[in-house]
This record gives structure tokens, sequence and C-alpha cells, in this order.
């Protein structure tokens, strides 16, 4: 019998969260959607496009602008039966309702005993790049992770993204699903055409917790997750020409965090550069370090890593895209590790 | 809404339950904490906040309320949970932080979970209001009976969090009930000095609900109004606020001096303490005999006494369990 190959079939990260959530709520009636302008617009990110239309009111609530009171109240729906998938719209805004979050969803596991099960996803935009500025276009990957609790997920590409949200809406746990706005395949925050991808029309889940080669290589890995994955991508292809043999890792995953397809891959390296979009101090960049060196991987030369700086998000172009994190920094960093 | 005989009873006799497990908590609490009072010691360590006199707050409401019925309460939790049916035992042990507690030792006092009857607390201050709207959400979507209700305190109608969730909850016309429980003291900060109205039932025209408020600590005013409000929940007519007036007649917490109270105060409220209120209430109304009021005395203290011997007598969890159940 000869297989046929799926036609391609390439979708954006909007897109493709669109379509996993669709199909878990068709199987799933306990699923549903809430955040603000998730409904008739469609998500201002898109990724609820077509939920309003297919299911209607009930099951896709547009919400107050109450972020502590829709999060709460998933909380709640959640250790009742329910599966909610609640938008909080730009993860900067998580100031006003962490209670929930980190408190509530994050410790009603725990604090029951696993007796109360709290099986919501909270999906949040991050990113910047497209002169928001700084209450507009964090990352804070590390906030969320450094507190247990929560799984924290963040994918790189649209096959990812619908795979991890399909798992992340069956994951008995609470999940944050973090999607970088320039991923996301809108044009009006620039498209990182890397992103877009093959997406199977049928559901698949992409198990949360595992990292995933992008790139194989020989000489230096480059860890990133999200935005940090194409910084990566494009700064191996620039090494490559250079005869340099770069290996990309994409994390996926923060929470739980997946140390031994990093310490493998820094194993066959012995070199090791983080990308991170999320602030350079008590961040990813560090625990990734922290975890090869831990491990007693022998390394050729001191790791790197490229985040942003320690700084808030500057709005004036020429001064936010010097601080956000570019293969050229990341070449910088190899050199710097030549001439170790 | 009028109470039975039969409610009456038992309201009074979860009000003594719920007395005589705090007097029990109090006395063993202060074991190994004196002469001097450092709060990691003794077999119930941590913080201890008694509800000593917010009993009405508990059995007027839980009264109307049933198993399935979902109830959120606050860092002040023991009262309601005695009168929603929580395991008596698996609480006690739970505050001990015993293995056999209901969470096994993780939650303590202020994080007392029981699904089989959809109780559970949390010890942030105005946290309780989100989850009781989300629950009440999940019973309207799942064309589930079953109504929710939340329970906070005076000083967490200043919250955002209560403001937030009252609005959404009036926007959805949701099964849920919050309670004030209008104790006067958040803390050492008085009502007065806090709250910009009289009444925290008033915010309710804010939300499109009606707002009632219960004077007089009086577990049968209470169960008349939420009686109603109760129906009207289960009959899809939306929410209601309700504010209780109450009394702490305990500190904050264990340990609180309580120098802050007016001269006077905490006496002139020992005076109606609703306990012997509630009794000669029963005796006025119903001809309550003192053997009566014995037998009812002694099945509550045999109640709480079983409870506190199981606590007692239950091993501590292995400490390396701490890595269990956070994700499920």
């Amino acid at each position: 019998m000869t297989q046929v190959k799926e036609k391609e079939r390439k979708l954006t990260i909007a897109r493709a969260m669109a379509e996993a959530i669709a199909q878990e709520m068709r199987t799933d009636e306990k699923v549903f959607v809430m955040g603000e302008d998730i409904g008739e617009l469609g998500g201002v990110f898109g990724n609820t496009r077509g939920l309003y239309k297919e299911f209607g009111p009930v099951r896709v609530r547009d919400t107050p602008i109450s972020e502590t009171a829709f999060i709460g109240a998933a909380v709640g729906a959640a250790s009742d039966g329910m599966k909610p998938v609640v938008e909080l719209m730009f993860v900067d805004f998580f100031g006003v309702c962490f209670d929930a979050i980190y408190n509530m969803m994050a410790k009603n596991t725990y604090f029951s005993g696993g007796n109360v099960t709290v099986p919501m996803v909270l999906m949040t935009s991050t990113g910047g790049g497209y002169s928001d500025a700084g209450q507009h276009s964090q990352c804070v990957h590390a906030t969320f992770a450094h507190l247990p609790g929560m799984k924290v997920v963040a994918p790189s590409n649209a096959y990812d993204a619908k795979g991890m949200m399909i798992a992340a809406i069956r994951d008995p746990n609470p999940v944050v699903f973090m999607f970088h706005k320039a991923l996301q395949g809108m044009g009006w925050l620039g498209t990182e055409k890397d992103a877009i991808v093959h997406v199977p029309e049928a559901d698949y889940e992409v198990p949360l917790g595992k990292a995933v080669v992008t790139r194989p290589g020989t000489d230096v890995t480059i860890v990133g997750i999200t935005s940090g994955v194409h910084y990566g991508l494009k700064a191996a292809r620039i090494l490559e020409e250079q005869g340099v043999s770069a290996e990309v890792l994409d994390l996926r995953s923060l929470v739980p965090l997946d140390r031994d397809a990093v310490i493998e891959s820094v194993k066959k390296t012995g070199r090791l550069i983080v990308v991170d979009e999320d602030y350079h101090s008590y961040g990813m960049t560090g625990e990734i370090i922290a975890t090869v060196v831990e491990a007693g991987v022998p390394l050729k030369a001191p790791p790197q890593r490229v985040a942003y700086p320690d700084i808030p998000i500057p709005f004036t172009p020429p001064m936010e895209q010097w601080a956000l994190p570019s293969p050229e920094k990341i070449i910088e960093a190899f050199n710097k590790m030549k001439e170790v | 809404m009028i109470p039975s005989q039969e409610q009456e009873k038992w309201m009074y006799k979860h009000m003594l339950i719920s007395r005589f497990f705090e007097e029990a908590i109090e006395k063993i609490y202060m074991e190994g904490k004196t002469p001097a009072f450092n709060m990691a010691n003794g077999p119930i360590p941590g913080e201890m906040h008694l509800s000593n006199g917010q009993e009405p707050c508990a059995v007027g409401v839980c009264a109307h309320l049933t198993a399935e019925d979902v109830v959120t309460s606050t860092h002040r939790p023991h009262h309601v949970a005695i009168a929603k049916g929580v395991d008596l035992k698996g609480m006690a042990a739970e505050i001990f932080g015993k293995k056999t507690g209901l969470s096994g030792g993780r939650g303590g006092h202020m994080h007392i979970f029981d699904p089989a009857v959809n109780f559970s607390c949390s010890g942030i201050i105005g946290q309780s209001v989100g989850p009781a709207v989300g629950a009440a959400l999940s019973r309207v979507m799942q064309q589930k009976s079953g109504i929710a209700v939340a329970y906070l305190g005076e000083g967490a109608a200043n919250q955002g969090a209560f403001h937030e969730a009252l609005n959404m909850a009036g926007v959805w016309k949701l099964p849920v009930i919050f309670i004030i429980e209008d104790n006067s003291w958040g803390i050492s900060v008085s009502k007065r000095a806090s709250t910009a109205i009289e009444r925290n039932s008033d915010r309710a025209s804010s939300y499109g609900m009606p707002g009632e408020f219960i004077p007089g600590n009086d577990p049968v005013a209470i169960f008349k109004t939420v009686g109603l409000a109760v129906d009207r929940a289960r009959s899809g007519l939306g929410p209601t606020l309700i504010e209780i007036e109450t009394s702490r007649l305990a500190g904050h917490f264990m340990g609180d001096g309580e120098a802050y109270r007016p001269a006077g105060e905490k006496e002139a409220l020992l005076k109606v303490d609703p306990i012997p209120v509630m009794k000669a209430r029963l005796a006025d109304v119903y001809s309550w005999t003192d053997e009566d009021d014995a037998q009812l005395v002694a099945d509550a203290h045999a109640v709480v006494d079983e409870a506190i011997k199981f606590a007692r007598d239950s091993e501590y969890p292995a400490p390396e369990e701490a890595m269990e159940k956070v994700f499920v």
C-alpha cells in the first residue's frame, strides 16, 4: 500500500491555536473559552478566530476587563469539572491578577493533596519588537516558570502550537500557554515566516516538557524558546556559512524543563549559548547554564547568554531593536567562545 | 422563609460543634507556646484564625445548602466548613499537619479542601469570590444543579477582586451568593476606618443585584434572608449580596493582644454571644429544656473529641512527600 503524502497545509500559530481549541471543543463539551475580546473579534492576536461563530456566546465568552474575576472564575470552573481556556491578553497584565494565577490556580491542587484538580489553560501573548514599550512587550517567562504548580509552555511554530494546545487542554494541571506576538502570523505585528509551517488537520498532541532539536549540529548548542529559537536558527545559518555547525534546541516548555535534552546536546557540542527574549538576570538563560554546569558536562568554553538587558523595554525603535536578542549577538557570543 | 424546629436545632448543634472545635483548637494551639509564644511550636503550628462568634453566618447559610452546592471560604474557615459538612476528622488532622489530613498536611488551617462536599477556602483576602463565580458558571454551563456561595470578610469588600467578580456575576446572572461576614475588624483596622460607606450591602446596586444587610448576628434572621437568596439563585434569577453583622470574639489570630479594641467592646460582644442567645431562643420558642440542651452539648463534644483524638493519634507524613501532588 502506498502512503499518500498529506498535502502541505501551512498555518500561522494563531490559526493553529484556534484550530486546536475548536477540535477540543467539538469533542469535549467541558472545554470553553473566556477572556477579553476573544468572542466576535476572534482574539486581538487571532487565536480564537472562528470559535464564536461555531460555538456561540455561551462557550466563547467575552468578559469584562476583569482579569482577577475571570481567571479566578476559571479556577472555580476547572475545579468543578470544566476545562476553561482563558486568555490574558498581554502577559504584562499579570500584575492585576497574579493572586488568581499563582496563589490559586497553581496551588489548589497541592493544597488539596491532589484531591482537587485545576485543568485550565491560561493563554497569553508575549514579546516585543514593534515599539509597544515596556507594559505590552515583555516575555516574563521566568516569572511564571519560577513559581511551582503550573506548567509553562511557549511554542515557536504552528505545528507545536497546535499539538501543545491540545496537550494543554487535555492536561489535568494548569498550563500557561505563552505565544509570542511576532510569531502569530498577524501581519501588523511583523511575521516570522519560519513559524508558519505545515500543520496536520487531524488532532495530535505534542507532549509538554519535551524539547526538540530544530536543527542538528556538532560545534555549538544554541538553546532557545519561542522567539529565541528563531534568532538561534538565523544565527545557525550564518554560522554554517562560516563553517560552524550549530545545533538549535527548542525547549518548547519551561515547566517541565527537559534538562536531559540540554545536557545531551551540550555533551555532543561542548559549547552552549542560551537565547531568551526575557530579562537577562535570574532567568531561563541562567537556569539552563546551571543545569549543564551542575551535570558536569565538559565544556570547551564558558557558556554564553543572549537575553534582554535588565531594563524596562524602551519605546523608540533604535533603543528597542538594540536591546532585543539578535542573530548578530549570538554570533558575537560564539566568537567570544572561540577566543577562549 | 421560616426555619423549622428541626432546622433551628440543626443550626444550634452546628454552632456548638463549631464553638467546641475552636475551643479545643485554642487550647491545643497554646501547647508548647508558653511561656515564650513562638508560632512555630506545639502540635498546631502556624497562624490560627478562630471563628468564635461568627457561627451564625455559617449555619444560617449552610442550612439551605446540600453537599452538591459549592462554598468557598476565607482564612477563617472552620465554622463554615463544619456547617457545610466537611469531614471533621480530616479537617482536624489537616490542622495538625498529619498524613490523614484532608490534604495530607500540605494545606493546613487556611487551605481546607473537601471536594466530597464542594468546600474550599483560601488564605488570600478576596480570592474566595472569583472561584465561586466560576463554579456557578460551571453549573449553568453543565446544566447541573447546585449553586455557589462565596464567603468573605468586610475587609475583603475593599479588594478589587470583590468588585470584579460581583460585576461579572451580575452581567452573567449567575447562581451565586456573596456572604460578607462583617465582624467590623480587618485585623486591627476598623470597618469605620477602612470603608467609605456604612453598609457593604449597598454596593450590590452597582452590580445589578439585590443587597441585604442582616443585623444582630442572628441565625434565624440569616436563615430567612439567605433562604430567599438561595431560591433566587436556584431558580435562575441571579446573584445576591448579603452582609451579615457578626462578631469576632477571638483576636484576628491566636496571639493577637487586641490592644486596638475600644475598652468594653469585647465584654459587650460576649454578653450577646450568639450561642447562649440561640439556646435561650430554643427554650423560649420550642420549650427547649436543660436536659435537651445537655444532650446536644454532649453530642457536639463527642463529635469534636473524636476528631481531635483522630488528629492527635495520626502520624505525620514523611517529609519527602512534600515533593508529591504539585502536579497530578
